[in-house]
Order: structure tokens, then sequence, then C-alpha cells
């Protein structure tokens, strides 16, 4: 059974609710598609280029397209002190789960030699940052108008004590006590998992109610990457008719 | 084919026509918004029509140099995301935003915009560093002057965090503005054969034969130039390109006067 108290989290939240959400399509004219997917105060830009020529040559699969993902965090975007440029072990690791996350639902079969490039960038970061990027990218795929099984869908869920939430903030993961953060990108179609890591410490029955409370309330950020994309394509198709 | 292009964009030219249907020394729509990332202690975010810039200040306790011991100092850095460019690769610097760093540094360090001496908290031994971020959005064209409005519009806003004399404390910030006396804004001016333009797109770029970036302060003194492009210019296309920077730039102060109030 998942605890559903009553009692209100550090920001006045519900267990189960979301930080507030903004999402938009079409961001970065130059890209081939591109989206900006805000969480609470966390906040990523993401663009895609593809797919595109790959060199050096020995990069390429005659096979397949491939798939390279990328992601930043730029220098004012910490809580802290400023983050030095230049990619740390965390962020490489970050861009290696997100094109894990990501691959599942690209069908690269029709592009052999060549590249799509995902560029994820954190403008302001406040936990979830992956998750946000992810949210990102997948709307900046379906935006660069490559087929897709799937809108992949990222959020952390976790623990406080006993207690199971969703959508961690900074404070929260910083709390004194037992906390553990489990961020996860979930394909809505078939349910399957893409992405699943842990930091902290829990007991089988919670990570199950976690993924319970999940499946909750993936939708509703499903709806808003898909009301971005339906937004820019609407303004699209006025703009289309008014000429 | 580039040469094609440039042919065109020439003709075009001779007869007072950019492509985007500006006259040759129009800026682009410009829009500035300050504060707007909360992990930053200032910051600003231009667009100069499809060009865009974050900028984040992000202020740090330091040792002064030896040689300026009761001085602080500036840090400007420019990342040229591939995010914003299919031209631009990931990895450390290049030349392109090395140059957007240092001409951007030049403008604001040689003006003295900033009062050094009161970054200074022990003489020789804690300084404030303000280190300005700029990232790059969309490329499309003129990053030098969209950064360095940038740059100035995120200082303007910045606010000092809270220092016990030991620590920073990022999440408490004062009221307390960074000491800031000068204004300087850079103009890139742009020359194709015969002509001159100013806020070139990126597609203007690609044909540019030199330019010549001019920091201007609010008295229309000069504080930095910068010449670029593969061509040489004359002493007359010197004393052309500064008058156009001096003009424009006037301009360009009187918008973010009313952009910038605060």
């Amino acid at each position: 059974m998942i605890h559903l108290s009553e009692e209100k989290r550090i920001d006045g939240r519900a267990a189960d609710e979301l930080r507030p959400i903004t999402a938009k399509a079409g961001v970065v004219p130059r890209a081939d598609g591109s989206a900006y997917f805000k969480i609470g105060k966390t906040e990523a830009y993401a663009a895609v280029y593809g797919p595109r020529n790959l060199f050096p040559r020995f990069l390429q699969d005659p096979e397949k397209g491939i798939l390279r993902c990328r992601y930043n965090m730029m220098p004012f975007s910490g809580m802290g002190e400023r983050v030095r440029p230049g990619g740390s072990r965390r962020s490489k690791e970050i861009s290696m789960v997100t094109k894990k996350a990501l691959l599942p639902v690209l069908d690269l079969q029709d592009f052999p030699n060549a590249v799509v490039d995902v560029f994820i960038e954190l403008s302001q970061t406040d936990a979830g940052s992956r998750c946000a990027g992810i949210c990102a990218a997948a709307i900046a795929l379906a935006d660069a108008g490559l087929s897709m099984k799937d809108l992949p869908v990222a959020v952390a869920v976790g623990k406080i004590n006993d207690r199971i939430i969703a959508d961690l903030n900074y404070d929260e993961e910083a709390t004194e006590g037992e906390v553990a953060d489990i961020p996860v990108t979930v394909l809505l179609r078939t349910g399957e998992i893409t992405l699943l890591q842990m930091d902290g410490e829990v007991t089988k029955e919670q990570l199950m109610d976690a993924l319970k409370m999940l499946k909750k309330v993936v939708p509703k950020i499903q709806k808003a990457q898909k009301d971005a994309l339906k937004e820019k394509f609407k303004t699209f198709v006025e703009n289309e008719e008014a000429r | 084919m580039e040469e094609d292009f440039k042919e065109q964009v020439k003709r075009a030219l001779s007869e007072g026509i950019r492509f985007d249907g500006r006259k040759l020394l129009d800026f682009r729509k410009l829009e500035v918004e300050t504060g707007i990332i909360e992990t930053a202690e200032g910051s600003s975010r231009v667009k100069l029509g499809d060009t865009e810039i974050l900028c984040g200040i992000k202020l740090e306790v330091g040792t002064p140099y030896p040689d300026t011991p009761s001085e602080g100092t500036i840090s400007v850095n420019a990342e040229l995301l591939p995010l914003s460019s299919p031209e631009f690769e990931s990895g450390p610097p290049g030349e392109e935003a090395t140059e957007v760093a240092r001409v951007v540094d030049r403008g604001i360090r040689e003006a003295k915009t900033l009062d050094f001496k009161k970054l200074c908290i022990e003489e020789g031994k804690k300084a404030w560093i303000v280190n300005i971020d700029l990232c790059t959005i969309n490329n499309a064209g003129n990053l030098i002057d969209a950064s360095g409005i940038a740059a100035l519009a995120a200082l303007k806003n910045a606010r000092m965090p809270e220092f016990d004399g030991e620590k920073v404390d990022y999440k408490k910030k004062t009221n307390k503005k960074l000491p800031l006396t000068r204004l300087p804004l850079p103009c890139t001016v742009i020359k194709i054969g015969d002509k001159f333009l100013v806020d070139p797109s990126s597609e203007e770029e690609t044909v540019t034969e030199a330019r010549l970036t001019v920091a201007v302060t609010e008295k229309n003194t000069l504080c930095a130039l910068q010449k670029g492009g593969d061509y040489p210019i004359t002493e007359k296309d010197v004393s052309s390109m500064v008058d156009i920077a001096i003009e424009t730039t006037g301009k360009l102060r009187e918008m973010l006067k009313e952009k910038l109030k605060e």
C-alpha cells in the first residue's frame, strides 16, 4: 500500500504532486528539433540535429544511424558555486543513461552511417535535472520529425523516511534522514522502463510503491509534452493557412 | 556556391537591400529580460532577432592577484553551445568562443565598468571574482554584440550573496549591487564590398570581408577594438566604422535604458 499521509511537503505539495511544468517546442530555430522543459525551478533546453553525416567515418555504422547525447549544466545553473565548464564524470554518466533512455523509441535503421545528436543544456537546476533533460529531449526528437514508438517521460520518485513522494526538489534530496531518489524514464504505451537509477536505501516494497506512484503522475507530464508539440504545430498550420 | 551567394549579397547591398529586408544600419529587434535564472547572482536573456543568449553571473571569493592586491576581478567565458548551431561542436572553447569572451571582457575591463577596488574584501587575501558566463541558445549571427549587451544587463541585475568572512552563502542574496560605474556597449560593423552594415545575420557573417568591433562608453569614447575578417581595412574605413559604431551604440543605449530600469 502506498502510504499517502496528508502532511504537506517542504514546499507545500502533496506526496504525489508534481511541481508546475512549462513545456515549449521549437525554441532553437537553427536546430532540426528543439524544446524547453521547466519543472519547478529546474529548467532544460534540448536541441536535436540530424540525421546528419557522421565524421570521422570510422564512427559510422553501415547498418543503422547512431544516437549521441550530451547532458551539460550551464556554469551558472548550480545551487551553489559556479559549475566549471568542460563536463564532469557526473555529466558523462548522465549523457550515457540519457542516450539509453531515448534509444528504444527511435528507429534508426533508415539512417545508416548517419548520426542524430541530442544536446541538453540545463540553465538552472533544483534537482531532477536529468529527468527534465530527457523530457525536453523527447519533445525535441518529435519536433525534429523523427519516427518514434513513444514519447518518453521522465521524473524522479523516492522517499523521505517512510514516505513515498514524486518529483523531489533539492531541499527534499538534502533532507536529514533516510532519503532515496529514483529517477525513472517510462514508455507509457507499454509501461516499459528505459532509465532507472537510485541514490539512497529502500525496501523492495518501497521501490514497487514508488513505481506505482510514478505510473500515476507520468500521464500529467506527457500531456504537457504533447501540448507543447500541438501548440507549435498549431501556430505552424495557422501560418501556412494565412499564406 | 559560396562565391555565388556572396555576389548576390553584394549586388543586393549595392542597392541598399539586405536579405531580411533591413536597411544597412538597422539592428534587429532587441529583447532583454533580466533576473531569469534563480541559481545565478545576476542573469539576463538577450534576443537579437533569432539570436538568443543567456548570461549568468556567479560570484566567488578568491585571492587577489599579487600585482593588484587591493582589487577583485572579472572573468568572462563564452560557451558556444552545440545546441545553438549546427556549426558548433562539443569540446573546449574554440577560437570563436575565445574571441567573443575576450572582446566582451576587454570592453568591460578597459572602460572600468566595475570598480575593482570595491570588490576587494581584505587586501592581499580576499576579493570578489565576478564570473560572467555567456551561453548561446540560438546563433543567428552577431554573437559579440548580443554577448556584450547580455553581460551588461546581467551585471546590472546582480546582487551580492552573503559572505561571513569564511564562506559564501549562495542561498542568501543581499540587496547589495555590484559597483558599476560605466556602461560600455559593443557594436560590430561589417564590411562587404564597399558597404558597411551592423548586426549581421549568420548568412551575412559567412560572406563578411572585414569587421570591426568597437566598444563605446556613454561619453562616446572607445574602450575596446577588435578587427576581424580576412580582408584588410583602410584608415578611411576605420573612421567610417567608428562613426557608425558610435551612432549605433547611442541608439542601443537609449533602448537599453528603458529596458534596464529597475
